[in-house]
């Protein structure tokens, strides 16, 4: 008996890719870029088209299943008015004391006018994307889409759709002490949705501290695709720190592209305590030999906050050492996901990565997932990974209960601890200090 | 004069409804050094831990009168605040939470507990250090996180550290000596002396003798199968040092 033929199953459009597709058909000519970012856009729309938003089925979105988790998808966001600027001003407080280079993005579009670009370093230039963009011979003509490959839909999406964002360009050779804060905000009283796309390259031997932080209002759903793409030059040093603290109703899809040059020092950590749904993916590639990079993460949730991280690092060129370190803490009915993947080349001798997720249930019914993957295709590596799910040390708890310390501040002072390890590893004291002040307020306002 | 901790006909069980303290009564007036002796399993750790407010035991009779409140009704920070300590057995390790911060935090909660002011950070530092001078207890210490990677010595020194800190009314040793060489053994012993005055009352849990030389108690008690079986002097310790436990063993059977 022949065996039928395998069925091809192309599901029906949801309502959301339905309403991506009149979106971009109705603005695609009218989005920033010359011909080439215009085919560039066809191109990723048509990915986004055939892959449709992710679903369990989509491996490294197993956990998230955009398709059931963005039912809708939301008209784009107006440039902001005069009304949304002022709103915006007060964004990024959690560092705003600390005097880094703010360049504000509200609603999607980058506003000179929110954001300090005087007195630029030597060796720093700075532009907005949708400038850039119809720039042909600007940076991102060189770079964009060109760092890192994936097939992922989210980012194909971002790709199709991108307004505005910022580009940084550091000098070889400029060590730049002052962080770069992009602020990135929204302050619609609707639901709206804004694609982002920023690039930063730090040339040869150049150093630069980039925060990053997305907010909004409570209790409106509105949607953020974001994408940052780098470029870390050979001996350069590059140390970020994503803060996310969107409103309660918010979906926040973020993607990380890094290229990283031989002897080049990376740093990211991921910081998230605001959103409904939200999305880290990071996809590293270690193009060059004797690389250190860090990746760290917290994630502070309660009640139905779903966040997922995604880390995939790539090992291409010897000699790379790559840690892994993230925390999450979760309250209510929340749900954590880690997934790490460790990709060793061939050529990637001596590469030696190690990976640890740590969650920390505060109830029964919050959850944790973690999917850690090895692929090693070189025989001379260490390559590690670890996850541990459990609650508070009960014991520990009473010795400090015994002390006369409250329950509530004695879980407080285990919970900053089981963080600060991640927190600690961050470069820049200012930051540390903001990030563990902000983990503290968390705690106070659990209920 | 009152007493300044009266346990009256304390019945307590672990959960699953083992019994471990039957019939309690002890009276302890303010300056006084009472010793509780027995032999391993009798409950004496468990009276500690009772007194102190551990989750996982049920009281299931009597009373614990401290300082004029029923202490069974508070819980393990309150009874701190209300000025009761409990010297662990084996003090716990708390990874990423430095000494000094514990020590400012918990200070501070009993001084606000108690509508006290606050002590600020220099003020405590400055204080933490003479107090830690005096046992051994260096810079180093004070920075590292609580406990971890102390030498047994070490932990039962910033357990008297923290029992001279703050100052507390009651102070419950539970197996003081335990982990401890006669060197570490004379630190704590002094340190527990030192904190020896009209208004304070201490019991002391151990069944060797050998601590009672050093920390000289004014009554010491025979405890076995939850109870006390028998009360005396000083001497009663030595007596039971020669004798051992099996005469009150069989008595309480």
């Amino acid at each position: 008996m022949a065996s039928p033929a395998p069925a091809i199953v192309r599901p029906t459009k949801t309502g959301a890719e339905l309403a991506l597709a009149e979106t971009f058909a109705a603005v695609r000519a009218s989005l920033p870029g010359g011909p080439d970012v215009a085919a560039q856009r066809t191109a990723a729309f048509d990915t986004f088209a055939d892959a449709g938003l992710p679903h369990r089925r989509v491996e490294s979105w197993k956990y998230t299943d955009l398709r059931a988790l963005m039912r809708d998808a939301k008209p784009l966001a107006p440039l902001p008015d005069a009304d949304a600027k002022a709103k915006a001003v007060a964004a990024g407080s959690l560092f705003s004391t600390l005097g880094f280079r703010r360049l504000v993005v509200v609603n999607g579009t980058f506003v000179p006018e929110l954001s300090d670009l005087s007195d630029l370093e030597p060796g720093v230039t700075i532009a907005s994307m949708a400038d850039a963009l119809a720039d042909p011979a600007g940076l991102p003509a060189s770079y964009l889409g060109r760092t890192v490959a994936s097939p992922d839909a989210v980012l194909a999406l971002n790709t199709a759709l991108m307004g505005d964002g910022v580009v940084v360009h550091v000098a070889a050779g400029a060590s730049i002490p002052r962080p770069v804060e992009l602020v990135f905000v929204t302050t619609a009283e609707t639901p709206v949705a804004a694609f982002t796309r920023s690039l930063v390259v730090v040339e040869d031997g150049a150093s630069l501290s980039l925060v990053e932080s997305h907010e909004g209002p409570a209790g409106i759903a509105y949607q953020v695709n974001t994408a940052l793409e780098l470029v870390v030059g050979a001996g350069a040093t590059f140390e970020r720190v994503k803060v996310t603290t969107e409103g309660s109703d918010a979906v926040h899809l973020a993607t990380m592209l890094a290229k990283v040059g031989a002897d080049a020092r990376f740093s990211n950590t991921f910081f998230t305590t605001g959103g409904a749904v939200v999305r880290n993916q990071l996809l590293l590639h270690l193009a060059g030999e004797n690389v250190k990079a860090h990746m760290g993460g917290v994630s502070l949730l309660a009640g139905k906050q779903h966040a997922d991280t995604m880390l995939s690092v790539d090992h291409a060129a010897p000699a790379g050492e790559s840690r892994e370190s993230f925390r999450a803490v979760l309250d209510g009915a929340s749900q954590d996901i880690f997934q790490g993947k460790i990709a060793v080349r061939q050529a990637a001798q001596k590469t030696d990565a190690r990976m640890l997720s740590r969650a920390l249930l505060l109830t029964e019914t919050a959850e944790s997932c973690n999917k850690p993957e090895l692929e090693i295709f070189a025989d001379d590596v260490q390559c590690g990974h670890g996850c541990t799910t459990g609650t508070l040390d009960q014991q520990i708890k009473f010795y400090l209960m015994a002390r006369g310390i409250p329950a509530k501040e004695a879980e407080a002072l285990l919970i900053q601890a089981f963080v600060g390890e991640v927190i600690d590893a961050i470069g820049e004291d200012g930051i540390r200090t903001a990030l563990a002040e902000a983990t503290r307020a968390w705690l106070l306002g659990r209920e | 004069m009152a007493p300044l901790l009266e346990i009256k006909d304390l019945h307590a069980e672990i959960a699953g409804g083992r019994k471990i303290i039957n019939g309690m009564n002890l009276t302890i007036n303010p300056g006084e050094v009472h010793a509780i002796m027995g032999p391993n399993g009798a409950g004496k750790s468990t009276l500690s831990y009772v007194l102190s407010g551990k989750p996982g035991y049920e009281i299931t009779g009597g009373e614990v009168i401290f300082r004029g409140v029923n202490l069974l009704d508070l819980s393990p920070d309150e009874r701190a605040a209300q000025g009761l300590f409990l010297c662990f057995q084996y003090p716990l390790e708390i990874p990423g939470v430095s000494n000094m911060a514990f020590l400012h935090t918990a200070v501070n909660s009993q001084r606000k507990k108690r509508g006290e002011v606050e002590l600020t950070s220099p003020e405590l530092v400055r204080k933490v250090r003479e107090l830690g001078k005096t046992l051994g207890i260096d810079a180093d210490m004070l920075k590292r996180p609580v406990n971890v990677g102390f030498s047994g010595g070490e932990k039962k020194r910033n357990e008297t550290l923290q029992m001279m800190l703050l100052e507390p009314y009651f102070c419950v040793l539970d197996e003081a000596d335990s982990g401890l060489d006669i060197d570490a053994l004379k630190v704590v012993s002094n340190g527990v002396n030192a904190l020896r005055s009209p208004e304070r009352s201490m019991l002391v849990i151990t069944h060797y003798q050998r601590l009672l030389d050093y920390i000289v108690p004014d009554v010491v008690h025979v405890f076995n199968a939850g109870r006390i079986v028998h009360t005396g002097g000083k001497e009663l310790a030595l007596e039971l040092e020669a004798t051992g436990y099996a005469q009150y063993q069989s008595e309480a059977a």
